[in-house]
C-alpha cells in the first residue's frame, strides 16, 4: 500500500503543519459533536417533557356536526352555522376499535380512557379537576404514572384514586385522604392511595386518575368510554400512523404533532439551524485540509516529479493525498469525539437536560470527517497527481 | 541470426513547446545507445540537452518522431504504460539528489522497487543494503537525507537509480553541485557500475573532465547533434 505509507511519511515529515491542521480538524469534529449532542439532549428533553404526559395518538370520536337548517323537503342549506352545544356522543363499539389500533404497526401501547371534567370538594377548598379513568396497566404505558409517583402507590381499584401533586395541595389533601368529587347531579367520594408529579402543571394540577368503571359511573358513560389513547415506537412516525389508525377505525385521529404544531416548528427550525452550523464547522474543516494540502503539492512538486520519475503511478500520487485527507479526518474525527464527549460531560453539570453523546453520533461524526478529508483532499490530490513530471523536478510552474 | 535491436533508438525526434507561437528545441535528433555504452550529453545551456534526456526518460513526448527503448516504441503508449516501462527500464539521477526527505536513506533506495510493487515489503531491503554497502553507505541505512553530505547524497542517489537493475540509467548533471574530489568519486562509483554490469549510461554533464572518462561523446549545439563519437575525436571542449 505505497500511497498510504507514502502519506504517513509525508504527514510526519511536515510534523508541525500536520499537528495544526489535525487540531484544527479536532476542533471543528468537537463542535460538531458537541452542538450535536447539546441539541440531541434538549429535543429528547422537550420531547419528554411533552409527550411525557400525552398519548402519542388519539382516537376520539368528533363532535355532532351543527344541523343544517330545512327550508324545504330534500332542501339543506346552511345560513349561518354556529357551535352546537356540547353533546356527549358514544365511542361506537370502542373494544374493535382498540383491536384495530393494537393490530396497526408501530403501535407498542394501546390504552381505552375516559375523562371529564367533575369538581373536587375537601373541606372548604373546591377545585375544577379532570377526572381519567383508565386500566391501571395499560395506562401505565401510556404516561408513566407510576416511576413519577412522589408518595404512596400506583393502584387504581375500587375507591383508589391517584392525584398530582398541585391538586393535593390544593385541597391539602395527603395519602389516605378521602375527596368527594362531583360532575353533574353525580357524586363519589374517592380515597387519595398515591400522589405524582409528572413535571406538567396542567396534569400535576387537574387529574385524578382512578378506575375505568369508577371515572365511567361518575362522568355517566357507563360502558362507554371518551378516547383511545396509543403509544407509538418512532414518536416521528405518529402522524403518519394516525393516519393509518383513521383508516383502519374510521374514527378521527389526532397525533401529537398536530396537537403540538408550535413545538415541532420549534423543533424543525431548531434542527435547520443545527444543520446550518454543522454545514460551517464542516466547510472550515475542509477547507482547512484543502489549503494545507495545496500548499504540501507546491512544497513537494519536485519529491512528486521524482516519484513519477522512478515509476510511481498517477493514481498512487493521486492516493498519497487522498489518504492524507482520510488520515486527517479519521484522527481527527476520533480525538473532536473525545474532545466534544468531555465538553458534553462538563457541560451537562450545569444543564437542565442529558447530553448524551450515542454512538449514533460517534458514527456520524466519524463518517462526515472521513468524507469532508477526501472530498477537501481531492482536488489538491488530482493536481498533484497531473503534475508534468518533467516540470515538476525543474521546479516549474 | 537476429540481430538485437539496439537498446535506445531514436529516429527523428522534434520537440516543440508554446501555444499558437512555438519554438521547437530540438530539430530531429538520431540517436542510439546499446547496452553497457557509457556516454556524455554535452552542449551548452540551451542546446537542448534537459528536454532530450527527459524524452528519453519518458517524461514528455516528442512533438515529433520515434523513441523506442529495447524495440518497444514509446509515442503511442498510455501514460500507465509509460510509468511502467520508466520503473522497469530506466533509472534517474538528478543533479539536486532529489531524496525524499521523509524517507530513511534505505527506502529511497527502495523507492523505485515500491513503486513497481505497489509498496515496500522486506524482500527489498537486502537487495537495497548491498547496493549501499557497495557504496560505502552501509552504516547510514536508516539515516535521514538530512544527516548526510552532498557527496553522500548523491550516492543514494545512484544506488537508487541501479535498485530495479535498469538497462539505461540517465544522469542530468550528477556532479553539478558536487566538488572536485566528490566528483571524482560519484565518476568513479558510475564507471565502476557500468563496467561490472550491462547498464549503459547516459550522463548530462558541462564538465569536460566527466565527459572524457566517458566512452563515448554525444554534443548538441541548438538541438542539433553535432557530434557523436570519441572524446579523443572532439575538436573543442569549450
Amino acid at each position: 500500500m505505497l500511497a498510504l505509507q507514502l502519506a504517513w511519511r509525508f504527514l510526519r515529515e511536515g510534523r508541525t503543519q500536520s499537528l495544526l491542521i489535525l487540531a484544527g480538524v479536532t476542533i471543528g469534529i468537537a463542535a460538531f459533536v458537541f452542538v450535536s449532542a447539546i441539541i440531541e439532549g434538549l429535543q429528547v428533553n422537550l420531547l419528554e417533557q411533552t409527550l411525557g404526559s400525552q398519548a402519542h395518538i388519539t382516537v376520539a370520536p368528533e363532535e355532532a356536526p351543527p344541523r343544517a337548517l330545512m327550508r324545504a323537503p330534500g332542501v339543506a342549506f346552511a345560513r349561518r352555522i354556529a357551535p352546537s352545544e356540547p353533546r356527549r356522543r358514544p365511542f361506537d363499539q370502542w373494544q374493535r376499535a382498540v383491536r384495530r389500533v393494537e393490530a396497526t404497526d408501530g403501535v407498542v401501547a394501546v390504552c381505552p380512557k375516559v375523562s371529564g371534567s367533575a369538581l373536587a370538594y375537601r373541606g372548604a377548598a373546591e377545585e375544577a379537576v379532570k377526572v381519567v379513568g383508565a386500566d391501571a396497566a395499560r395506562l401505565r404505558r401510556i404516561v408513566d404514572i407510576p416511576a413519577n409517583l412522589v408518595e404512596g402507590q400506583y393502584r387504581l381499584g375500587g375507591d383508589e384514586v391517584v392525584v398530582g401533586t398541585s391538586l393535593a395541595d390544593k385541597l391539602g389533601a395527603r395519602v389516605g385522604d378521602p375527596i368527594r368529587v362531583r360532575s353533574g347531579d353525580r357524586e363519589s367520594v374517592l380515597r387519595i392511595v398515591g400522589i405524582f408529579d409528572i413535571g406538567n402543571e396542567m396534569v400535576n394540577g387537574r387529574w385524578m386518575v382512578t378506575s375505568l368503571r369508577n371515572a365511567q359511573t361518575l362522568l355517566g358513560r357507563v360502558g362507554d368510554i371518551t378516547e383511545i389513547d396509543a403509544r407509538v415506537a418512532d414518536v416521528y412516525e405518529a402522524e403518519r400512523i394516525a393516519r393509518e389508525v383513521e383508516a383502519r377505525t374510521g374514527v378521527p385521529t389526532e397525533s401529537w404533532m398536530e396537537r403540538n404544531r408550535d413545538l415541532l416548528t420549534g423543533l424543525r427550525s431548531q434542527d435547520a439551524s443545527t444543520t446550518m452550523i454543522r454545514v460551517f464547522v464542516l466547510l472550515a474543516v475542509a477547507m482547512g485540509i484543502a489549503s494545507v494540502l495545496s500548499v504540501s503539492v507546491v512544497q513537494r512538486r519536485g519529491q512528486i516529479g521524482i516519484l513519477r520519475a522512478v515509476g510511481t503511478s498517477r493514481q498512487i500520487v493521486l492516493g498519497v493525498f487522498l489518504w492524507q485527507g482520510v488520515l486527517f479526518g479519521l484522527v481527527g474525527a476520533v480525538l473532536g469525539s473525545l474532545v466534544g464527549a468531555l465538553a458534553g460531560e462538563l457541560i451537562e453539570t450545569s444543564a437542565l437536560f442529558d447530553i448524551t453523546v450515542t454512538p449514533r453520533l460517534l458514527f456520524t461524526a466519524l463518517g462526515v470527517s472521513v468524507a469532508t478529508g477526501v472530498l477537501a483532499a481531492y482536488l489538491p490530490a488530482r493536481r498533484a497527481a497531473r503534475l508534468d513530471p518533467a516540470a515538476a523536478i525543474r521546479g516549474d510552474e | 541470426m537476429t540481430m538485437t535491436p539496439p537498446l535506445l533508438e531514436l529516429e527523428g525526434v522534434r520537440k516543440s513547446y508554446g501555444n499558437g507561437v512555438t519554438t521547437e528545441i530540438l530539430h530531429g535528433i538520431d540517436l542510439s545507445i546499446r547496452q553497457g555504452d557509457l556516454v556524455a550529453l554535452i552542449g551548452p545551456s540551451g542546446s537542448g540537452k534537459s528536454t532530450l534526456l527527459n524524452l528519453i526518460g519518458l517524461l514528455d513526448r516528442p512533438t515529433r518522431g520515434r523513441i523506442a527503448i529495447e524495440g518497444q516504441a514509446a509515442e503511442h503508449l498510455d501514460d500507465r504504460a509509460l510509468t511502467a516501462l520508466r520503473g522497469d527500464k530506466l533509472g534517474f539521477i538528478f543533479q539536486a539528489h532529489h531524496l525524499l526527505p521523509g524517507l530513511t536513506v534505505l527506502e529511497n533506495v527502495m523507492l523505485p522497487s515500491a513503486a513497481s510493487r505497489g509498496g515496500f515489503h522486506p524482500s527489498m531491503r537486502a537487495p537495497a543494503e548491498a547496493l549501499l554497502s557497495g557504496m560505502g553507505l552501509g552504516d547510514w541505512v536508516d539515516a535521514w537525507p538530512r544527516q548526510l553530505s552532498g557527496g553522500m547524497q548523491q550516492r543514494v542517489a545512484v544506488a537508487r537509480a541501479l535498485m530495479n537493475q535498469p538497462a539505461l540509467v540517465l544522469a542530468d548533471e550528477p556532479t553539478g553541485n558536487l566538488d572536485t574530489a566528490t566528483s571524482n568519486q560519484v565518476v568513479d562509483l558510475l564507471r565502476e557500475r557500468n563496467a561490472e554490469s550491462a547498464t549503459a549510461f547516459l550522463i548530462v554533464t558541462h564538465d569536460p573532465t566527466l565527459a572524457r572518462r566517458c566512452d563515448r561523446v554525444v554534443e548538441l549545439v541548438d538541438g542539433v547533434v553535432v557530434y557523436d563519437g570519441a572524446p579523443s575525436g572532439m575538436k573543442s571542449w569549450d
